[in-house]
């Protein structure tokens, strides 16, 4: 196990790399720079000079295999350099940020899990009956409905029935906890619908599978209750591929709520992401997408353990 | 006992040969539906003149933030703009966006997974190691990363960039699946045949690969269409896809809406249940098309 981790661990790093190559090089295909954004954004008159110095200063003038070389070092020495735009360091800029989106990814994970497994089981029990036609048009929906419409209209109806609204400011959970959640929650169920709707309708299907094999039927034959035959037989097995699911959805959030945390007003990665698009922030957005990447496929290097530990079958690294 | 046998009688109809259409209609009732949904969503893009009541650009500060009535069926905007014509030409910008940026990841992807199948070896080694490289983003952030690197193109009032943006993270997710169809297709007999033939790898490919996974290719695009409809949206919402003035449901939904949605909520209501409705209808009919044509292919 502890040489299959290693192995997998070495084999991140050519993958890291060509993103680091991909984004890198996308970046600076086409010409334009932040320094036309950041100085003539508001269409003010600058001289040529001030815009050749800014460049100068942060090192946009070099020649772009110079600069391909400082930022393949930086990566490897993880020095990230400085944000294009605020001249902070990269990993404080996002850092402030990463808890708040991470903590709302958990939320939806939670979220997900407890409305997804019932629900999809549910559905593939009673299949072909009325229970699971409502489960499969709710989950199909979930599916179609955009995460930042169910946001605003979530706020919405907290305005007209509760006449409250999250608060705007960021309250870390460890300052207070209640505070945090009160906020954090309507964002968390926003994004969690289509997340418990991907989730429910994989673990539909993996339990129709699995009802059909052979140990189901030798479970039901020498008595077992149905209960238990599917809470211990059918679920057990059905899970594994729910938790591919689970563990994609996850990864798939923390780039993926960049549009909800927009309309909820939270400065999380996602926010950060779109201000560093739009403002041309190279060094920015290259961090940003490494990050993701990583924490990509970490999150399905987690699910292969995870798959190791749940299904005993399942052995890694040889022999 | 001679004579005495009786011919077993065959009891059986002749079921009549409907058109094919109906036969989809009648065995996915849902997709049936859904496909009705699609063709009035396509009827409303391409006749959006003659249908909206009104020009989606007028600006009419005497109906600022009306509430829905005869007169303005889902209500105005923050302008006086009549909501109800402008998601009718947002179903335009929506179906050209969705479907030819749908039409061009699939395309692409079906070639490259075909040929990655087809070649395999080192060359299918080093186009699937690439492929995960770009798979290893989250869609959203793979086409912000593309808008960042393109900008904005306008050609013919479509943003073409916008387009690239979102084909292009479609197009691995398409060549992974379709390469694992082709592997089982360059086993078969009949490309053995057109290589000993003489064939070029071209017209093998094209001719006599391509074809097979059209299956899977039709499915995946029908998908991908509701998957772009919905990426677009996202990405006009954060005013980084289609730009003002030209109606769009995303773009609905953010800008001046975000400050009077709380006073005028039908200003966000009509276009998010545009584009769901959108969303949900591909999606539907994607679902039946896979179950109509291949049930054992999962996208």
């Amino acid at each position: 196990m502890l040489g299959y981790l290693a192995n997998r661990l070495l084999l991140m790093i050519p993958t890291l790399a060509g993103v680091a190559v991909l984004i890198f090089f996308m970046l600076r295909v086409v010409p334009g720079d932040i320094v036309e954004v950041k100085l003539r954004g508001d269409g003010g008159s600058v001289t040529q000079e001030t815009i050749e110095a800014e460049r100068a200063r942060l090192g946009l003038d070099q020649p772009i295999h110079v600069q391909f070389v400082q930022w393949m070092t930086g990566l490897a020495t993880l020095d990230l350099g400085n944000s294009m735009w605020t001249d902070r360091p990269v990993t404080e800029e996002i850092g402030v940020r990463l808890e708040l989106t991470i903590q709302v990814a958990i939320m939806a994970s939670i979220i997900a899990i407890m409305v997804a497994i019932p629900l999809g089981t549910i559905s593939a029990l009673f299949r072909d009956t009325w229970v699971d036609y409502v489960v499969r048009l709710v989950t199909i929906a979930g599916l179609a409905v955009p995460s930042f419409w169910l946001g605003m209209l979530i706020i919405l109806g907290l305005l007209y029935y509760a006449n409250w609204l999250p608060p705007i400011t960021y309250t870390p959970i460890y300052v207070d906890p209640v505070a945090n959640i009160a906020q954090l929650i309507w964002p968390a169920m926003a994004v969690g619908y289509r997340y418990s709707a991907v989730v429910a309708r994989m673990v539909r299907s993996s339990i129709i599978e699995v009802m059909k094999e052979d140990y189901i039927r030798t479970a039901r034959a020498k008595g077992v209750f149905e209960k238990l035959v599917v809470s211990r037989h059918a679920m057990r097995n059905a899970i594994l591929p729910a938790i591919t699911v689970i563990g994609l959805e996850f990864a798939f959030l923390i780039g993926g709520l960049v549009v909800t945390e927009q309309v909820f007003n939270l400065n999380g990665l996602g926010k950060l992401f779109v201000q560093a698009v739009s403002r041309n922030d190279f060094t920015l957005i290259q961090s940003i997408v490494m990050l993701i990447a990583v924490i990509f496929i970490l999150s399905n290097l987690v699910v292969d353990v995870v798959y190791a530990w749940i299904d005993p079958r399942i052995r890694y690294g040889g022999r | 006992m001679a004579g005495s046998v009786t011919q077993p009688t065959v009891n059986y109809k002749i079921r009549k040969r409907r058109h094919p259409l109906l036969e989809f209609a009648a065995a996915q009732p849902l997709g049936a539906i859904s496909g009705v949904a699609i063709l009035v969503m396509l009827f409303g893009g391409v006749f959006s003149e003659l249908i909206a009541p009104y020009d989606p650009f007028e600006i009419d500060f005497g109906a600022m933030l009306a509430a829905p009535s005869p007169e303005h069926l889902m209500g105005t905007d923050a302008f006086g703009r009549d909501i109800f014509s402008r998601v009718i030409y947002g179903a335009r910008t929506a179906l050209t966006i969705g479907f030819f940026s749908s039409l061009m990841g699939c395309t692409t992807g079906a070639v490259v997974g075909v040929a990655s199948a087809y070649f395999g070896g080192r060359t299918d080694m080093i186009i699937q190691r690439f492929i995960d490289v770009i798979l290893s983003f989250p869609i959203i952030v793979l086409a912000l990363v593309v808008v960042a690197m393109l900008g904005r193109n306008q050609i013919a009032g479509v943003d073409v960039n916008l387009i690239f943006a979102i084909a292009i993270p479609v197009m691995p997710k398409v060549a992974r699946v379709v390469r694992a169809a082709s592997l089982t297709i360059r086993e078969m007999p009949y490309i053995d045949a057109a290589r000993a033939a003489g064939f070029t790898h071209t017209r093998i490919i094209f001719r006599h690969m391509v074809p097979n996974v059209a299956a899977p290719f039709l499915i995946m695009f029908t998908a991908y269409v509701a998957q772009a409809i919905l990426l677009e949206a996202s990405l006009s919402f954060l005013g980084l896809g289609v730009t003002e003035p030209t109606p769009a449901w995303g773009l609905m939904l953010s800008g001046n809406a975000s400050d009077f949605y709380r006073e005028a909520p039908w200003m966000i209501l009509f276009p998010g249940v545009a584009i769901s409705v959108a969303v949900f209808a591909f999606n539907l009919f994607g679902d039946s098309l896979r179950d109509w044509l291949d049930p054992k292919f999962k996208v």
